[in-house]
């Protein structure tokens, strides 16, 4: 039934407070993105070869696994969780993969099987903390380990590499005429339906309103516990889809593939402007953070840098990015909430 | 609760059977284990560096934090301590343990100041110092190693010798872990990282000098872990960019079995000692027993699972327990 | 003229006069002035937005004040934080006590301050025989060595007033003290405080209930709108009194509800029970009903409203809406049958307060929003707006943060977004606590009406004059039970408090 109250004149408010350009400025992505411009710009001209089609190349197949799982670790980021476990799954899924391979299965159902097995290690993580009530970073620090465990456990010090050259070259392929890899395909797919269902349906507000205030969303009728239980298992699936490129594109099934890596997605997507607190980020940001982790890192590659240089500017990167917003935060209470300081939790009257 | 009761039920008495029931088994399977010449010695050596770095990190989770650097704190200095040898031929090797804990404490100090200062969150802060100091090590170490040529002996005996029968570096780390676990117990100051963790805006309203104490911790953190690269370079002579690497999430893992409360506001640096010492015995037990070390991993994942899920029921029964006597 | 070599009265431990404080655009408080004496129990009284809670805040140095005196002991003070008001001898036990849970109950106590021995250890066994000092002086019993986490709310308390004498603290606030406690907690409570104010301390209690501020107090003041009204000794004035002090006007004209066509039973809660909370809980309400669940703070009213919302659990009972039973624990399902719950915190849990106005004002229709699963900001804005023009809300965008808008205006966002999913049950608790007059009568104006459109209500309040006002039927609660149920035309502040304090069966 429609409540029908008030005769008081429909009032005009404004949609926004501020004008179009300042609201876009003034957006943390804007800062990674005008960054990711700026560095791709002066790298292009001042270093040779690197706008060369095979450094984006190049480029582009490193930073693709990247690319996929920061996707669904933004999600469980803004739910203020967190997933550490992404990279053991990558290995988990990497050794499905090699194994069913070796027993003779097509690859395809090999990777069909793969994304199960990731989707299960997510409900794992999922099960431990929205059934359990566990936090999720001491929950996928052991996640971490079982999952890697289960992997090496699995194919021992061995490896799978007699994959049909067929799927290899596919996995490195490029779009005809481009250099960019064919992968993007599947990823840019991908990063719409997340960035569709982050910024445009009612999960996606569902799942800010949890990073802002579980409590309020619960209050609301939002599904916190499904909701979280949900990214934990796209979380899983995703990983091991990233897990079946890995792969396909080294030709080499491994237990220990890509250890490490949860810490670069992390990183970037941090970087891309998701708060570690929870409630607030932007797919279009996070894609510019893995970008930009990747052209700095290339861009150095190619003027003689060594790795170790990217992972001092990455982790600085990282620290400076929160610290800004730290102390932007700090800012911004200071204005709206002027004489107030931290007390605990109101009494009855205002 | 009579206090025997309360040491018997306490978390630290469970992990220690535990380690006691996996040492008498695997040696049951195999005597070497213990008493060949090395195996007591690594039973109790090589665990023991891991045990420093433990012990920092829990004093850090304990104030609801966590330190992720530290595993690259390790690496560089045990690096450093190579290329001080190197670099300074003659130096009086016990220098050399001051250096690498002042060395460590103040790469802690930068972790400690961006958290207390700009109240940024540790997870991420230290997220990013594992990268930087790591990246700093292996541009530091370039295409060279560290190898036990060059360290003087005396320094090396240190690392692989033992006092009667107890190797010196375990001995060392277990000073380190007593006075650890005596400031936290006795102190002032030792209480209010406890207090601090267990609810941090009552720290706060309570007037408690958080920023201080939470900096204080981080420094700690930083020159245990620092001590521990040190002892690392005298246990094993060689030291490359990777020394360390990894150690982070062992050394929150030793913790968590260990009894230390994630969230902070409990937990002893026992615990974590010992959960050290039962993460590495199992991983060093699992073949004698049969079981492919490739599985050491799971077997990790396990039992960190396994504390937390453990913590969870006790802490869910306990609080019935108290709400019901309440009731009564 | 009084003789120069004549004693001056000593001057009163705690003044405050014309005290000022603003929050931007939200004006607190406008004339704070109380005057606390040594050696007193001095009770302070007002509706909820009086200014009580802010004053507190201040003498607390939680809050520093924009304008007007602060003297301590005769001199004047401004503490920059709460240390140093509780170095200067202030103590404030809040309602909810904040305490170390992980940690002793003889460590919450002595936190910091540990006695000490040789090598600075701390003296555990000296902190044990303070520990027990204190408690025998108090009078209760609790183990110094248990942890602090799962004790009653009461024992929590006595915790935060040992915390208080072991700082010699020469001004106790006592905030709500009583919300939580049974009677037998409550008569121990006061046994403290009279021992407290014999050793020449003086308390501020703060509290709604007249029969304890009549028990227990020596002193009155009365404030309204943020600012002082009066101030009696209990002797010299009576309940009545200081009611018309609190409210200003006469009460029954205040809250006048229109007259409504009372249809069918559209709720229906039957035997609900949920140990420790509340047990055997039944009611109904029908459409163009206003229902009122009033008793004492800490009832157990907004946890009945909670757990038929589906956010808290329940032992045993049913719910039905419109003859269908609800499934428990499941908002979601109860938002489908058509109940709403504007809930008792409207900060933390009846708004996302960092979203913007429109956001909030569209997270319950959300899905119903969205086109081909879509949703823009368009249509959210397009929805918020309706909602928010007809409701008056003011704001200087929809975009802004909720969390910036007045108490007033912010629950007028909360109504917003349960009025689009368009109910028949509205739950609303405490609507309108903590806002100011003028929308105060608003949003019983809003009430009224949405009764009129077939609407059941179930309204939570603690303010008697509100309940009196606008119900057509008076349930109270106490202790968890139902113990009246009380129509319109025989609802008085009498009878509902006399219900609200004592169990069902009990004689006066």
């Amino acid at each position: 039934m429609t409540t029908d109250i008030g005769t008081a004149p429909a009032r005009a408010y404004r949609d926004y407070a501020h004008p179009l350009w300042r609201r876009l400025l003034l957006r943390r992505e804007a800062a990674i993105i005008g960054l990711l411009i700026i560095v791709y710009v002066v790298a292009a001209l001042t270093l040779r070869n690197f706008a060369a089609p095979i450094t984006i190349t190049y480029l582009l197949l490193d930073v693709a696994p990247i690319l996929f799982i920061a996707l669904p670790m933004t999600f469980v980021i803004i739910t203020g969780e967190i997933d550490l476990s992404v990279a053991s799954v990558v290995g988990l899924s990497s050794v499905t993969l090699g194994t069913l391979h070796q027993a003779g299965l097509p690859i395809w159902v090999a990777g069909v099987v793969a994304i199960l097995v990731g989707a299960v290690a997510g409900a794992v993580n999922g099960f431990f903390v929205t059934v359990v009530g566990l936090p999720s970073l001491a929950v996928t620090i052991g996640t971490l380990a079982l999952f890697r465990g289960l992997a090496v456990g699995l194919l021992g010090t061995t490896a799978v590499t007699d994959f049909t050259e067929f799927w290899t070259d596919l996995a490195k392929s490029k779009i005809p005429g481009t250099p960019i890899p064919s992968v993007m395909i599947l990823f840019v797919l991908l990063a719409i339906v997340f960035g569709v269902l982050l910024h445009f349906t009612p999960f996606g507000r569902g799942v800010f309103a949890i990073g802002l205030s579980s409590e309020a969303a619960r209050f609301s009728g939002v599904r916190v516990e499904r909701s979280k239980f949900v990214l934990f298992v796209l979380s899983g699936a995703v990983s091991a889809l990233a897990g079946i490129y890995y792969t396909l594109r080294f030709g080499s099934a491994r237990g220990d593939n890509a250890t490490g890596l949860e810490l670069s997605v992390i990183a970037a997507v941090l970087l891309g402007g998701v708060s570690i607190f929870g409630g607030r980020g932007n797919i279009l940001g996070v894609i510019a953070g893995v970008l930009l982790i990747g052209i700095l890192g290339s861009a150095l590659r190619l003027a003689g840098v060594t790795s170790d240089v990217i992972n001092i500017i990455t982790g600085a990167l990282l620290a400076a990015s929160v610290v800004s917003t730290s102390v932007l935060a700090w800012i911004h209470r200071r204005r709206i909430g002027a004489g107030i300081k931290k007390g605990p939790p109101a009494p009855a009257q205002v | 609760m009579s206090r025997l009761a309360h040491v018997l039920k306490a978390r630290e008495t469970g992990i220690l059977l535990a380690l006691v029931l996996v040492v008498v088994a695997t040696t049951i399977k195999n005597p070497a284990f213990v008493f060949s010449g090395d195996g007591w010695r690594d039973l109790l050596l090589t665990p023991s560096i891991l045990m420093l770095v433990a012990v920092g990190q829990a004093i850090v989770i304990v104030t609801r934090s966590v330190d992720l650097s530290v595993g690259s704190v390790v690496g560089l200095s045990a690096y450093l301590t190579g290329r001080v040898f190197i670099d300074l031929p003659g130096i009086p090797w016990p220098l050399v343990f001051l250096i690498g804990l002042v060395f460590g404490g103040l790469l802690g100090l930068v972790n400690g100041a961006l958290v207390a200062f700009a109240r940024v969150p540790a997870l991420v802060i230290t997220l990013g110092t594992l990268y930087v100091y790591r990246g700093i090590n292996v541009m530091w170490t370039g295409s060279d190693r560290i190898n036990s040529s060059d360290m003087p002996r005396e320094f090396l005996a240190l690392g692989t010798g033992s006092l009667l029968g107890i190797p010196w570096l375990t001995i060392i780390a277990v000073v380190v872990l007593v006075i650890a676990g005596w400031f936290l117990r006795t102190q002032r100051a030792g209480r209010e990282l406890y207090a601090i963790g267990s609810d941090p805006a009552a720290a706060e309203l309570y007037g408690l000098k958080v920023t201080r104490r939470v900096l204080a911790a981080f420094v700690v953190c930083g020159a245990l872990a620092g001590l521990a690269g040190v002892l690392y370079a005298a246990r094993y002579g060689t030291v490359s960019s990777q020394a360390g690497s990894g150690w982070e999430l062992d050394a929150v893992g030793a913790a968590v079995i260990g009894g230390v409360a994630i969230f902070g506001g409990s937990g002893t640096v026992w615990g974590a000692a010992i959960g050290a010492y039962l993460l590495l015995t199992i991983n060093r037990a699992l073949p004698v027993i049969g079981v492919q070390d490739f599985w050491q991993r799971a077997v990790v994942g396990v039992l960190i699972l396994g504390a937390i899920v453990l913590d969870r029921v006790l802490a869910v029964r306990q609080s019935r327990r108290l709400t019901e006597a309440r009731e009564s | 003229m009084s003789d120069p070599s004549e004693q001056q009265p000593a001057p009163a431990v705690l003044e405050l006069s014309r005290i000022a404080k603003a929050f931007g655009a939200v004006v607190a408080l406008t004339n704070g002035t109380l005057r606390l004496e040594r050696g007193s129990i001095h009770a302070l009284v007002g509706e909820n937005g009086a200014g009580k809670s802010t004053l507190v805040k201040i003498v607390a140095g939680l809050y520093r004040r924009d304008a007007g005196e602060f003297l301590l002991d005769g001199e004047s003070v401004d503490f920059a934080s709460t240390a140093e008001a509780k170095d200067a001898g202030i103590a404030v036990i809040y309602q909810e006590p904040t305490l170390f849970p992980d940690l002793s109950v003889t460590e919450n106590i002595f936190m910091g301050r540990q006695p000490r021995g040789a090598l600075g250890m701390i003296d555990r066994r000296a902190m044990r025989q303070a520990a027990l000092a204190l408690f025998e002086r108090l009078g209760v019993r609790i183990d110094p060595d248990r942890p602090t986490l799962g004790l009653s709310i009461a024992d929590q308390q006595i915790l935060e007033i040992a915390k208080a004498i072991s700082l010699d603290a020469k001004v106790l606030v006592m905030d709500e003290p009583t919300a939580a406690l049974s009677g037998v907690e409550v008569e121990r409570l006061f046994a403290v405080a009279r021992g407290l104010r014999d050793e020449g301390r003086a308390i501020l209690f703060i509290s709604h209930r007249f029969e304890e501020v009549f028990a227990l107090c020596d002193t009155v003041t009365v404030m309204r709108d943020g600012a002082y009204i009066a101030t009696s000794p209990i002797g010299e004035t009576t309940v009545p009194e200081i009611v018309r002090q609190m409210v200003g006007r006469d009460v029954t004209t205040l809250f006048p509800k229109q007259e409504a066509a009372i249809g069918d039973v559209v709720l229906e809660v039957e035997g609900l029970t949920q140990p420790g909370v509340f047990s055997d809980v039944s009611f109904v309400a029908r459409s163009g009903e206003i229902v009122a669940l009033a008793g004492l703070v800490g009832a157990g009213r907004s946890e009945i409203a909670r757990a038929v919302f589906g956010v808290d659990p329940y032992a045993s009972g049913s719910v039905r809406v419109g003859g269908r039973p609800l499934p428990r624990r499941r908002p979601a399902a109860a938002m489908a049958a058509g109940v709403a719950l504007v809930p008792e915190d409207r900060r933390q849990q009846g708004l996302v307060l960092e979203s913007s106005v429109a956001r909030n004002a569209t997270l319950a229709i959300r899905r119903s929003l969205a086109r081909l699963g879509l949703l823009t900001t368009a249509a959210e804005n397009a929805s918020a707006r309706i909602w928010a023009s007809r409701l008056e809300v003011k704001t200087a965008s929809l975009d802004t943060e909720a969390g910036t808008l007045s108490g007033g205006n912010q629950q007028k966002v909360v109504l917003a977004k349960w009025l689009a999913t368009g109910p028949r049950v509205l739950i609303v608790d405490e609507p309108t606590r903590g806002i100011d007059v003028g929308t105060k009568a608003e949003v019983h104006r809003l009430l009224s009406e949405l009764a009129g459109q077939g609407l059941a209500i179930v309204m939570i309040s603690s303010e008697l004059p509100e309940v009196l006002g606008m119900a057509d039927r008076v349930l109270v609660v106490h202790e968890g039970r139902i113990t009246a149920d009380i129509p319109r035309e025989q609802a008085t502040a009498e009878s509902v408090m006399f219900a609200a304090t004592h169990a069902a069966g009990e004689a006066a």
